[in-house]
């Protein structure tokens, strides 16, 4: 999904361990890259908030029994849109369309809120989820930065 | 040495445990913060515990992870609690979960501020 974009005007592609202390570079790597669209603060502070829940999810979800590492690649498009994908290499998600219900979670005892994907959904401007258990996840993001 | 994305200030005063929040409060983060917050609540065992949020510069779900199971606890020991002064980002993600159902939130930034 949003792979046929075209006019696509700059990209990094970033590979990390998913280590819980790479949450907050994750979030400032993506902010650096998309300062060149000039977004607003909010417009920043949601896209940060989206990746900051897609990377925790590798980490706590996906990686839960095995280590590994965390791909995301963000594409910067002429008509001010960005499209950011986090991708791991970890358990999968057995049913999407659950795991996208907010409060839903399975992992209640460490104080997870359920509000992951609720998140990504509101804060951004379109969301894909796609998924193969054993395999791995990929979610991809959208923003339009309207300023 | 690790470097911490958050600082914790806390004064009591009659059974009121204002703790006052700096920084991010990620996935990371909150681990520590949640041992940190326990072991002050189960120590001062407060009447009322307030969370000042106004210089938290970035908070996601894992953070409202945190200050429920913060709730939940002063509940147990029959406390409330108490969140203060969070900035208009904050607050988005706050009014998202429906924060304001579970407890009080004082001191909201107007539509534009912080």
């Amino acid at each position: 999904m949003y792979n046929t974009r075209k006019n696509e005007i700059n990209r990094i592609d970033i590979t990390m361990p998913a280590i819980s202390e790479n949450e907050g570079k994750a979030r400032a790597l993506v902010a650096a890259f998309c300062a060149e669209l000039d977004p607003t603060a909010a417009e920043l502070t949601d896209i940060k908030s989206a990746v900051s829940e897609a990377v925790t999810n590798c980490i706590v979800h996906a990686y839960r029994v095995k280590k590994g590492k965390i791909y995301i690649s963000i594409r910067l498009f002429a008509d001010k849109t960005v499209v950011i994908s986090v991708r791991d290499d970890g358990c999968g998600i057995a049913d999407v369309k659950r795991a996208r219900e907010p409060l839903f979670t399975t992992d209640a005892e460490n104080e997870r809120s359920g509000m992951g994907f609720t998140v990504m959904e509101n804060f951004m401007d379109g969301l894909h989820v796609g998924s193969r258990v054993g395999k791995g996840t990929v979610v991809t993001m959208i923003k339009r930065i309207a300023s | 040495m690790l470097h911490t994305y958050y600082q914790i200030e806390a004064r009591k005063k009659d059974g009121l445990l204002i703790v006052r929040l700096y920084g991010e409060i990620d996935h990371h983060n909150a681990m520590s913060l949640r041992r940190e917050l326990d072991d002050m609540i189960m120590r001062d065992r407060p009447r009322r515990l307030l969370v000042d949020l106004s210089i938290v510069d970035f908070m996601d779900s894992s953070g409202l992870g945190l200050l429920m199971g913060r709730l939940r606890l002063m509940r147990e020991i029959g406390g409330t609690m108490v969140l203060l002064r969070p900035n208009a980002r904050i607050m988005k993600i706050l009014r998202l979960a429906g924060m304001e159902r579970f407890m009080e939130i004082d001191g909201i930034a107007r539509k534009g501020e912080g």
